[in-house]
C-alpha cells in the first residue's frame, strides 16, 4: 500500500480540562490513544454505542472542540499534518463535516441561504442543486430549520458537503431519528460519496447498518478504538473478527443471538492503564494490564489491538 | 494559585472584610462622632483619612458606621426577600395552574411599578423612616429570585424521580420537603447574597432623596445626601470617600456570591 | 392570527395589572400616617382646627376612602387626575410639563446605553475569557455595582464644579423665564443628566448581552459554521447579530423601569426639573394627587414597554410568527 490515507489519526487523545462542585478540578480523557485511517473511495463506519465520546472524535479533526479540550496525537491530512492553521483552512473546503441534528442549524435563518456558502449566483445554484438531488423542493429553501421534519434537516446537512468540493466526510450519527426507508435512502448518499472518489468516515451506533453500507468498520469503545476490520468479516462469521468486543458485538447482533455483552463500558472518570476492555473480557491475562500491541493486518488497513493479535 | 484555592481564599477574604465593617461601626461609640468646630471641613489627612465635615466629625468613622447600618438593613431585608421569593416560587412551581398564575401576576405586578417609585410609595405610606425603607426594601425585592426558584422547580418536578415519587403516592407535600426544598435552597443562598447590592443600593438611593431613615441617624444616603449641599464648594471628600465606600461593599457582596456560586454550581457560573 | 390572540391577552393582562396598580397605590397613599395638611401648609406652621377642617373639607379628606376611591378614580377615568398642592396646576397639566423635560433625558439615554451596551456585550461574548473582555466585563461590573446619584455627583464635581463644562443645575439659566428658554439652552443643561443616566445603565444591558452572546458563541450552529470554514467576522455577521437581537431589543424594552427610576436619581442631583424631581417633591411635601399621578403614568411606561417587548418578540422570532411544521 503506497497510497497515503486521506486522513490518518495515530494515538489521538482528548483530555477535558474540569472543574466539579467545589471547583476540584479534574480531568476527563475522553479518547485515548485511538488509530483510524480513512481512504479515497472507502466509507469507514466508526462503530460504539451512544455517548462513548464519537462525535468529540470528529470535533476533534475539524478543530471545534471546546477551549478546554487537550488534544495529543497525530492527525494527518494527505499526509500533512493537521495543525491549527491549516485545519482553518481545509475545513468546510476539503473537509466537511456533517452533524447529527437539526441543532445545528441556525434557527434563525432560512434553510436556503445558510446552506449557501456566500451570497451569490453560483452558490444559489449549488445549494439549489443539492437541495434537487436530495429530493428537498424549492419551497423548502425558504423555510426556517423548526418548519423542518428531521429526514429533511438531515438532507440540508448532508447537502452543505456539496457546497464545495471536499475529499473527506465525517458523518456523525446520521441516522437517528429517521425511519429505516430514509436511513437507507441517507446511506446511499454516503455511499455514492464514496463512489465519486472521496473518503468518508461515518459515526455511528449502529453496527447493522455499518455492516451493510461501509467497507470497514472501526470499533470504537471507551474512548478508543479496539479494531478496524472489513465490513464483510461481520458476515463471514465469528472467526474473522479478532477483538474480544468485535466478536461479543457479532455476537449480540440479532440474527446471531443476541448474546448480551455483560458489564458496562468504562466511564471516562476510570481509565486505567492496560487494555480498556479488560473488566469485561472472558480471555484477560494478567499480562492485559500492561502495554497492548497493535497488530496490523489485511496489507495494513486493518489492524487490532489486542495482546492475542489477529491469530486467533 | 489554583482556581478552588482562589475561591475560597476569596470567599473568606469578602467575608473578612464586610464582618470588620458591620462590627466596626456598630461598636464605634456615639462620643466618636461628637461634633468639634476646630476642624470643621478638613481634607483628608492621616489624622482623618476620609477628612471631616461641616460639624468636624470623622469622616470615615461616619462612613463606617453608616455602612454597617446599610449592611444591616441590606442583610435583614435580603433575608425577608429571599424567604418570599423562595415561598412564592416554590408554591407557583408546585401547586396548581391557578396559583402559578396568580404568583406570575403579582410578579409582574411589582415589577410594574418603577422601583425607586414603588419604594417611594411604600415608605410614604409608612410615615417615612426605618420602618419605611426597612420593609419597601424587604417587600420589593423578591420577584427575580422567584422567577428563578420558579423555573427550577418547574424543571424538577418533571425530573423522572419526582414523578416515580408522586406515582407511589407521596404527597406534594413530602416531595415539596424531601425534594424541591433541598434542591432550590442552595440557589436561594446564593440569590440572598446576590440580592444584598440591589438592596443596600436602594436602601442608600431612597434615603439620598429623602424617603429614607431619618437625617439624624448615620446611613450612607444621609451623609451623601448632607454632602450634595456642599458640593459647589469643593469639599469633595464629603461625597467620594462614602461614596467609594459603598462601592466597594456592594462590589464586595457581589464578588461574595458569584464565587459561592461557582463552588455550588460550576457548571453554570459564569467562568 | 396567533399573534393577534397573543397581543390581545397581553393587553387585557396589562389593563388589569394597570387597575391593580392604581387601586394598590391609592391605599397605600391614603393610609400614610403622614398629615397631608400639615405637608401641604408646611412643618412647624401651625393650623387651627377651623382651617384644618376647611382644607380637609375641600380636598374631600372626610369622605370614607372607598367614597374618595370611587370619586378619583372616576375622574381618573376621563383624565382628570386632580389638582396638585405643589404647583396648583391639575396634575395632568404638570405631568405634562416635566414629562418634557424628562423624555428628552430619558430617550437619549436609553438609545445611548442600548447602543454602547450592545456593542460592548458583542465584544466581550466573542472574545469571551480574553484580556478585552475581562477590562470591559470589570467596568461593567463596577459601574452597575455604583448607585446612579453618586455617579452624577462625580459627573457634576469634575465636569461642572472643576472644569466647568456644564451648568450646575437646573435646566434653564437662572433669572431667564421658562418660555424664552432656547432649544440649544435646553439641551446644554440635559448633557450631563444624560450621560450619567446613560452610563448607569448601559453596563447591566452589556452584560446581559455577553451572556447571550456567550451561549449563542457555544451553540451547536456556530461550531457547525466554524466546521464548514466560516470565519469570525462571518460568523458574527451572519449568525451572531442575529439571534442576540431579538433578546436584546426585548430586554431593551422591559428596562424601561430602570431608567425610569434612575432618572429619578440623576434629575436630583443635577436639580433638572423633570417628573422625577416632582415626583420626589410629591412624596415629600405630600402632595398625593401629583404622586399618584406619576406613579401611574410610570406604570403605564413600564407595561407599554414590556407590552411591546413581547409583540416584538413574537414579530422578530420566526418560530412564532410562522408557527407549524412544514411536512413533505
Amino acid at each position: 500500500m503506497n497510497n497515503i490515507p486521506e486522513i490518518e489519526i495515530r494515538n489521538l487523545s482528548v483530555t477535558f480540562n474540569m472543574y466539579d462542585r467545589g471547583l476540584r478540578q479534574k480531568n476527563i480523557k475522553v479518547i485515548s490513544n485511538l488509530c483510524l485511517k480513512a481512504e479515497k473511495g472507502e466509507v469507514l463506519a466508526v462503530v460504539g454505542s451512544s455517548g462513548s465520546g464519537k462525535s468529540l472524535l470528529a470535533h476533534a479533526i475539524m478543530g471545534i472542540l471546546p477551549k478546554n479540550a487537550v488534544v495529543t496525537g497525530s492527525m494527518k491530512y494527505k499526509g500533512l499534518d493537521i495543525t491549527e492553521k491549516r485545519i482553518k483552512d481545509i475545513r468546510g473546503k476539503e473537509i466537511c463535516l456533517i452533524p447529527q441534528s437539526v441543532s445545528y442549524l441556525d434557527p434563525l435563518m432560512k434553510v436556503g441561504n445558510q446552506v449557501m456558502i456566500k451570497n451569490n449566483k453560483s452558490c444559489f445554484e449549488k445549494m439549489r442543486k443539492a437541495f434537487r438531488r436530495y429530493d428537498l423542493c424549492e419551497n423548502s429553501e425558504k423555510l426556517y430549520p423548526f418548519q423542518y421534519s428531521g429526514g429533511m434537516a438531515r438532507r440540508a446537512l448532508i447537502s452543505t458537503a456539496e457546497q464545495t468540493e471536499p475529499s473527506v466526510i465525517i458523518a456523525d450519527e446520521p441516522t437517528p431519528g429517521l425511519d429505516r426507508k430514509m436511513a437507507y435512502r441517507t446511506l446511499k448518499y454516503f455511499r455514492d460519496f464514496a463512489d465519486r472518489g472521496k473518503a468518508v468516515i461515518m459515526i455511528t451506533h449502529d453496527i447493522d447498518i455499518a455492516v451493510e453500507y461501509a467497507d470497514k468498520i472501526s470499533v470504537f469503545y471507551g474512548g478508543t478504538t479496539l479494531e478496524t476490520t472489513r465490513a464483510e468479516n461481520f458476515i463471514k462469521g465469528e472467526k474473522y473478527l479478532y477483538h474480544p468486543y468485535t466478536k461479543a458485538l457479532y455476537n449480540a447482533l440479532p440474527q446471531n443471538g443476541f448474546k448480551a455483552v455483560k458489564g458496562f463500558q468504562p466511564s471516562p472518570y476510570e481509565v486505567s492503564e492496560g487494555c480498556i476492555y479488560f473488566d469485561r473480557c472472558d480471555k484477560r491475562q494478567e499480562k492485559c494490564r500492561g502495554n497492548i500491541p497493535v497488530s496490523v493486518f489485511d496489507n495494513g488497513s486493518c489492524f487490532v489491538r489486542c495482546i492475542y493479535g489477529h491469530s486467533v | 494559585m489554583n482556581r478552588r484555592r482562589k475561591t475560597i481564599f476569596l470567599i473568606c477574604f469578602t467575608i473578612l472584610i464586610i464582618f470588620a465593617v458591620f462590627v466596626g461601626g456598630a461598636i464605634i461609640p456615639e462620643t466618636a462622632l461628637k461634633a468639634d468646630f476646630a476642624v470643621k471641613n478638613t481634607a483628608p489627612s492621616l489624622n482623618h483619612i476620609f477628612g471631616t465635615d461641616w460639624m468636624g466629625r470623622d469622616m470615615f468613622l461616619r462612613t463606617i458606621k453608616g455602612m454597617s447600618t446599610s449592611i444591616m438593613i441590606g442583610m435583614a431585608s435580603s433575608i425577608i426577600s429571599v424567604i418570599i421569593a423562595v415561598l412564592l416560587g416554590t408554591l407557583a412551581g408546585t401547586l396548581s395552574k391557578y396559583t402559578d398564575n396568580v404568583v406570575c401576576w403579582l410578579i409582574d405586578f411589582v415589577m410594574g411599578i418603577p422601583h425607586i417609585v414603588l419604594l417611594m410609595l411604600i415608605s410614604f405610606a409608612l410615615g417615612r423612616g426605618f420602618k419605611g425603607v426597612f420593609i419597601g426594601i424587604a417587600i420589593t425585592h423578591w420577584t427575580s429570585l422567584a422567577r428563578i426558584v420558579r423555573g427550577e422547580v418547574i424543571q424538577i418536578k418533571n425530573e423522572q424521580y419526582i414523578k416515580i415519587s408522586r406515582k407511589m403516592g407521596k404527597s406534594s407535600f413530602y416531595i415539596m420537603k424531601n425534594h424541591i426544598i433541598p434542591f432550590v435552597f442552595p440557589q436561594a443562598i446564593v440569590g440572598g447574597i446576590l440580592l444584598f447590592p440591589h438592596a443596600i443600593l436602594h436602601e442608600a438611593s431612597i434615603t439620598f432623596l429623602g424617603f429614607g431613615l431619618s437625617p439624624e441617624s448615620p446611613a450612607i444616603g444621609i451623609i451623601l445626601s448632607e454632602s450634595m449641599k456642599y458640593i459647589l464648594t469643593g469639599y469633595w471628600w464629603l461625597a467620594f470617600f462614602p461614596g467609594l465606600m459603598l462601592v466597594i461593599i456592594v462590589i464586595l457582596f457581589d464578588i461574595l456570591g458569584e464565587n459561592i456560586k461557582s463552588l455550588i454550581d460550576p457548571y453554570t457560573s459564569q467562568e | 392570527m396567533m399573534t393577534i390572540k397573543y397581543i390581545i391577552k397581553n393587553l387585557i393582562r396589562m389593563i388589569t395589572l394597570l387597575v391593580a396598580v392604581t387601586i394598590f397605590s391609592f391605599i397605600l397613599v391614603t393610609s400614610s400616617p403622614i398629615d397631608p395638611v400639615q405637608s401641604y401648609v408646611g412643618a412647624g406652621v401651625a393650623v387651627t382646627p377651623e382651617q384644618r377642617e376647611e382644607i380637609a373639607e375641600h380636598w374631600g379628606l372626610n369622605d370614607k376612602p372607598i367614597e374618595r376611591f370611587e370619586n378619583w378614580f372616576e375622574n381618573i377615568i376621563k383624565g382628570d387626575m386632580g389638582t396638585s398642592l405643589i404647583y396648583r396646576k391639575p396634575v395632568s397639566e404638570v405631568i405634562g410639563e416635566k414629562f418634557q423635560s424628562s423624555m428628552i433625558l430619558m430617550i437619549t439615554s436609553w438609545i445611548i446605553s442600548g447602543i454602547l451596551g450592545f456593542v460592548l456585550g458583542i465584544i466581550m461574548g466573542v472574545f469571551k475569557g480574553s484580556f478585552v473582555d475581562r477590562i470591559i466585563k470589570t467596568i461593567c461590573l463596577v459601574i452597575s455595582s455604583t448607585p446612579t446619584f453618586w455617579i452624577g455627583m462625580m459627573f457634576l464635581m469634575i465636569f461642572s464644579v472643576n472644569l466647568g463644562w456644564f451648568p450646575t443645575g437646573f435646566s434653564v439659566p437662572v433669572g431667564v423665564s421658562a418660555d424664552s428658554v432656547t432649544i440649544g439652552q435646553k439641551i446644554y443643561h440635559a448633557i450631563l443628566p444624560a450621560i450619567t443616566l446613560s452610563f448607569s445603565s448601559f453596563s447591566n444591558i452589556a452584560l446581559h448581552t455577553r451572556i447571550k452572546i456567550t451561549e449563542i458563541m457555544e451553540s451547536d450552529y456556530v461550531l457547525f459554521a466554524k466546521a464548514r470554514g466560516e470565519k469570525l467576522i462571518d460568523i458574527i455577521k451572519r449568525h451572531v447579530l442575529r439571534n442576540a437581537l431579538i433578546p436584546a431589543v426585548t430586554l431593551q424594552f422591559a428596562s424601561i423601569s430602570e431608567i425610569f427610576g434612575g432618572s429619578i436619581l440623576a434629575e436630583q442631583v443635577f436639580s433638572y426639573p423633570g417628573m422625577g424631581q416632582a415626583a420626589v417633591d410629591a412624596g415629600l411635601r405630600g402632595d398625593i394627587a401629583l404622586l399618584l399621578g406619576i406613579t401611574i403614568i410610570s406604570s403605564i411606561f413600564v407595561f407599554v414597554g414590556n407590552i411591546i417587548a413581547n409583540i416584538l418578540y413574537t414579530v422578530l422570532n420566526p418560530k412564532i410568527r410562522e408557527g407549524g411544521v412544514y411536512s413533505e
